[in-house]
This record gives structure tokens, C-alpha cells and sequence, in this order.
């Protein structure tokens, strides 16, 4: 018996839902009495510093076809490196790679599995771990009943330790199979954290006027080095990107600080972003419902509020 | 082409969500129900507009009791040809997939579409496992999507960035926002749809790995602290030594 992580990887780097992965692996060895080894595959940079959070082993398996991501060829991997090791819990993050191959994993080896999960496992009489279901509404616990368990982790959600030293790398041979899919091009937005995985977001909504307004939510984020977000109606009439838009039909979010400007508070806003830690909100209507989720209100007009916080924060800053 | 939509049915994107007996069963009173909305505006549409563009067929699947054939008749409504319903209360995304694995196997689909996630577990999960039932290709989050021939060019949206694949039939996909734009259905297509095929057919045997324990809602917020809007050194303040976040 064994825990195995699937650290993931982009581009050579492991990402940080990779760390957090391990850290929840580790924290479930103690509680199993067991170990956490890692996996890495393709080219990655520094995978030993896994030992860091508390894999006594990382394995890497070295075929450069894995560079890009298929779930198919992951998951065919992931699977035979469980069996090697003999680990019957797999534990990866649940980013855009770990979503994939949790559902392969678990219909592969036969596994129950839960993505998303928010909570360590409990043993007493079976075992048991937590996630968020209605989009954030509310959080249940099920019961893995399989002897493989497969299980992702949810963002943002348990931040990485350091509990021990980098640890040697060892290769580990497991046939890949060759992926039927032909990556044509890769894009990334350089210079700004994802928005599932960042701890400071900046959120605005239909308040704002016009897209040509967004000038002071910039300066807000740069100042705070934040990542963007929006309500859905801005972004389904263009003033911001798809990808910004949080809440029960957008991204689900996590972050450290939730400051909302401009933006009501809608049911399907909130269940996307509710679980903040700590949530600001700025709206010139008192009655707006969002004030009843926030930790920090401002009534009054984000076109003087907001200019007086970046201000705020300069000098804050010195 | 010939191609598979799955559709699931969730509660209202405006339901309040409470639990009965000691929070283990959740509370279906008064819940409307909408199919949800990723395989509807996303996935049912962008197959619709496929089979418009290169013809074929529509199918719909559900995995669900007959209380679900009122978001059938809907996916009908807005344009697909005909629809089989799995009779059986699906357990888990397990359950679901293997149901709708074990149909699509015997009917040799060009391409399964379904939203990226459902809007009540949001476990992203039933793509992932029916296309390793069919062992074959998943592109999931797709955001576009061109088909030419037996390929299709798909974008979908990765960590900080998107990406673009390329991919043979058979494949399964899943929809995320962007792929297409919602479409409501008209008399004509209500008309219609009563008369379309629905198909129910037997469930076959899955076994039992996960089950839901229990239920909680999250804790209640504490009480709102107000800032005087020309008091934003407050603020910032607060953010920093009571909140600790800056
Ligand atoms: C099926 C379904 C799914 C949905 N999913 C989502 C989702 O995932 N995410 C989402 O966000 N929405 C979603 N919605 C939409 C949701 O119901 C709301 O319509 C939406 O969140 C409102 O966006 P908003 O707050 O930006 O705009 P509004 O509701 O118009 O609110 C604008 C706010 O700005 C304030 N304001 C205006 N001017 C100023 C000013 N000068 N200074 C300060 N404040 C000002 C107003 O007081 C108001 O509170 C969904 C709806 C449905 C039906």
C-alpha cells in the first residue's frame, strides 16, 4: 500500500497545483500509515524538490512524447506506475490535466474517484473525503468503496509545506503509448497567475459602464499583482474575455481576497466565488445582495472608490 | 456525421440548496430542474451546427428516470433527431459513463459531446471515463471547433493560456463557454419534438464504488464590516493586518 501523485507539468515546470498535490498526499500517507511517492513525466526541471513536500520518492519517466499533455497516454502512465509501485491511492491536482485523467484513471483501473476534493480523508469505518457540490452552495462527503482510489485536489486549498529535504530523482520505465493527438500550437498569457490558481483576484461587473472604463480595475490588479475576473454578463457582450468569467456556468475560484466591484451579487455569481477567504465588495446600492457574502463593504461610487483605493495602496506600498 | 450529445438534467442555476433527513438526501421540493447548461448551450448547439454544416444525425442521451424526458424533449426541441434515455437513477459519474459507454459501443459514433461539467457536482469527470471506456481520444474544455473530413482542429482553454489540437474521429469532447451560442426553441421545433423518437432503454450492471455520506452547507459569513468609502487607507489596513491577504 502506497500514495502515488501525479506532480503535473507545463512547459519543464511543475505547477503549483503539482506541490499542493504532494502536500495533500503526504498529509493523507500519515493518516493511511503510509508513504507518498511522486510522478513526474517528460522534461522537468527540479522534480527532487517534490521531497520537499514530503514524497520520499519521485519517479520520472523520461519519454519527451509526454511533453505535451494527451489524458489518454497520462492516464495509461499514471496507471502502470501505480501498479509498479504498488499504490492504490492516486492523487493529482485538479487543474485542466488532472480533471482528465482522474475520470480515465477511474475507468481504467476500476477506481472510485472524486475530483475536487477539500478536505483530507477519514478512515473511521470506510473511507471518506469532502467536496464542494451546487457549484459552492454546499459540500458533501462521499464514500470511496474500491480497493483504488483516485482523487483530485481542489486549488488553493491546501497550500504547500515543507516538511523535508529534495530528494534524487529515479527513472521509471513504463511503456508509452503514442498519443492520437497533434498539439498545432500553444498559447499563453504571459506575466499573470491562471485565475484557479491565484490568491488575489480583481472582479468587475456590469457597474463599470463600458469596456474603456477598465483602466482603474487594471491598476487595481497591477498594484496588488492580481489576476482579473468578471461577471458573466460583461463577458458574454465582450468587454472582457470568456476566460474571466466566474461563477456557476464560468471558472469556479478560490482565492485569499475576492474584491468585487460593480457587481451584484447574483445566486450563480456567488456559488463561483463564495468560498473566498476574504471577500471585498464595492457597490454604489446598499441593498445589493452581495454585501451579505462580504467581509469588507464599500457604499459608494467605484469611480471615486476605486481611484482612492489604488491611491491607498501606493502608499501602502511606498 | 453521426454524432452523441449527453445531456443531464440539474436544478436551477437560482435554487436554494437545503437537505433532508439528518442533510444525506438532498431536497428536491420545490426545485425546477433545466438541463444543464453546458450541454445545452454548448455541446447540443456546436453538434447541431456540425450536422448543419456537413449533415448526419443528432442523438441525445440521458441517463435518468422518465422524469427526465422533459429536458429530452427540450434538447429535441432546439434540433436534435432523436434521443434514448438510460432508465435508471445514475449513482454516480461512474455509473453514468458506463451507461453511456455501453450504448455508444454498439453504435459507432463519429464524435460524443457533453458540457465540461455538470452545475450540481461539477465533477468533470464522465467525459474523461467514457472516452477510456471507448479507448479513445478526449479533448475536454473545447472553446472551438472546426471539422474537415474524419479531423477536427480544437481550441480549449489550459492553465493561463489555451491550446490548439488536432484529432481523428472517433473522439469524445466536452464543451466549455465559447463553442457556440445558446439557441432557444421555437414553436415549430416544440411542435416537432413531441414526435421525434425517444428510446428507453435497460440498464446494464455497474458496480458500486462511490456513494454520497452526507450533506453540510458552508459556514455562514460574519456580519459585513462597512468602510467609509473616503477611507481607503482603512481598507487597506484591514486587508493587511486583520485579514492578512496584502
Ligand atoms: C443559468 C444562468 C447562469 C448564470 N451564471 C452566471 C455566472 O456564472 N456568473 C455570473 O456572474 N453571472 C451568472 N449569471 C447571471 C446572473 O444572474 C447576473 O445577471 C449577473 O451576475 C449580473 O452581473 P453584474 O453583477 O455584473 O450586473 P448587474 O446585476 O447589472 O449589477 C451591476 C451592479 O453594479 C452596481 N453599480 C452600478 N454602477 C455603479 C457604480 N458607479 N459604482 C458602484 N457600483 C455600481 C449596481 O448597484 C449593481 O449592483 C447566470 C444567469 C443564469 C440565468
Amino acid at each position: 500500500m502506497a500514495i502515488l501523485v501525479y506532480a503535473s507539468s507545463a512547459e519543464g515546470k511543475l505547477k503549483k497545483g503539482a506541490l499542493e498535490a504532494v502536500t495533500y498526499g503526504y498529509k493523507t500517507a500519515q493518516i493511511l500509515g503510509t508513504e507518498a511517492y511522486a510522478v513526474v513525466l517528460g522534461d522537468v526541471e527540479d522534480a527532487g524538490q517534490l521531497g520537499k513536500y514530503g514524497a520520499t520518492k519521485v519517479y520520472q519517466v523520461a519519454d519527451a512524447s509526454l511533453n505535451d499533455f494527451d489524458g489518454q497516454v497520462v492516464a495509461a502512465v499514471v496507471a502502470d506506475a501505480a501498479k509498479a509501485l504498488n499504490a492504490d491511492v492516486i492523487v493529482t491536482s485538479n487543474d485542466s490535466a488532472g480533471k482528465t485523467v482522474v475520470g480515465r484513471l477511474a475507468a481504467r483501473l476500476n477506481a472510485g474517484c472524486l475530483s475536487g476534493v477539500n478536505s483530507l480523508p477519514t478512515t473511521d469505518g470506510g473511507f471518506f473525503v469532502k467536496k464542494n457540490v451546487f457549484s459552492g452552495k454546499a459540500v458533501a462527503e462521499f464514500e470511496l468503496k474500491s480497493a483504488t482510489k483516485v482523487l483530485s485536489v481542489m486549488g488553493n486549498t491546501f497550500p504547500p509545506e515543507e516538511v523535508a529535504s529534495s530528494v534524487s530523482v529515479e527513472s521509471l520505465s513504463v511503456e508509452v503509448p503514442a498519443s492520437r493527438i497533434k498539439v498545432k500550437a500553444v498559447e499563453t498569457v504571459k506575466g499573470t497567475v491562471p485565475l484557479p490558481e491565484a490568491e488575489l483576484v480583481v472582479s468587475a461587473g456590469r457597474g463599470m459602464k463600458g469596456p474603456e472604463n477598465w483602466g482603474i480595475i487594471d491598476e487595481l490588479a497591477g498594484l496588488l499583482e492580481a489576476t482579473t475576473a468578471c461577471s458573466r454578463p460583461v463577458a458574454d457582450i465582450g468587454w472582457r474575455p470568456h476566460h474571466e468569467h466566474v461563477g456557476q456556468t464560468g471558472v469556479a475560484i478560490r482565492p485569499n481576497l475576492y474584491i468585487a466591484i460593480g457587481i451584484s451579487g447574483a445566486i450563480q455569481h456567488l456559488a463561483g466565488v463564495n468560498q473566498s477567504k476574504t471577500i471585498v465588495v464595492i457597490n454604489k446600492d446598499p441593498e445589493a445582495p452581495f454585501f451579505k457574502a462580504a467581509d469588507y463593504g464599500i457604499v459608494g461610487d467605484l469611480f471615486d472608490v476605486v481611484p482612492r483605493l489604488n491611491a491607498a495602496l501606493k502608499k501602502f506600498k511606498g | 456525421m453521426k454524432l452523441l450529445v449527453c445531456v443531464s438534467k440539474t436544478p436551477d442555476t437560482t435554487t436554494k440548496i437545503s437537505f433532508t433527513d439528518g442533510n444525506t438526501t438532498f431536497n428536491t421540493q420545490g426545485v425546477q430542474y433545466i438541463m444543464n447548461p453546458y450541454d445545452e448551450w454548448y455541446a447540443l448547439v456546436r453538434a447541431l451546427e456540425l450536422k448543419e454544416q456537413a449533415g448526419g444525425t443528432v442523438t441525445l442521451i440521458n441517463v435518468g428516470p422518465k422524469a427526465n424526458d422533459t429536458v429530452i424533449r427540450k434538447g429535441l426541441a432546439i434540433g436534435a433527431d432523436n434521443a434514448v434515455r438510460v432508465d435508471i437513477e445514475p449513482a454516480s459519474a461512474f455509473a453514468t459513463a458506463k451507461q453511456i459507454a455501453e450504448h455508444a459501443k454498439a453504435e459507432n459514433y463519429d464524435a460524443v459531446f457533453l458540457g465540461k461539467e455538470t452545475i450540481d457536482y461539477n465533477g468533470a469527470e464522465v467525459g474523461a471515463m467514457i472516452a477510456e471506456m471507448l479507448d479513445v481520444p478526449f479533448i475536454s474544455f473545447a472553446t472551438n471547433m472546426t471539422v474537415e473530413g474524419n479531423t477536427a482542429t480544437i481550441s480549449r482553454d489550459i492553465e493561463g493560456g489555451s491550446e490548439v489540437l488536432e484529432v481523428a474521429t472517433p473522439f469524445v469532447v466536452s464543451a466549455a463557454k465559447g463553442l457556440a451560442e445558446q439557441r432557444i426553441p421555437n414553436m415549430r421545433g416544440i411542435m416537432t419534438a413531441k414526435r421525434k423518437p425517444l428510446k428507453v432503454v435497460p440498464p446494464v450492471d455497474v458496480p458500486d464504488l462511490v456513494s454520497v455520506k452526507g450533506y453540510e452547507l458552508p459556514a455562514e459569513k460574519s456580519e459585513c464590516k462597512y468602510i467609509d468609502p473616503e477611507n481607503m487607507d482603512e481598507l487597506v489596513n484591514l486587508l493587511h493586518s486583520e485579514a492578512k491577504v496584502i
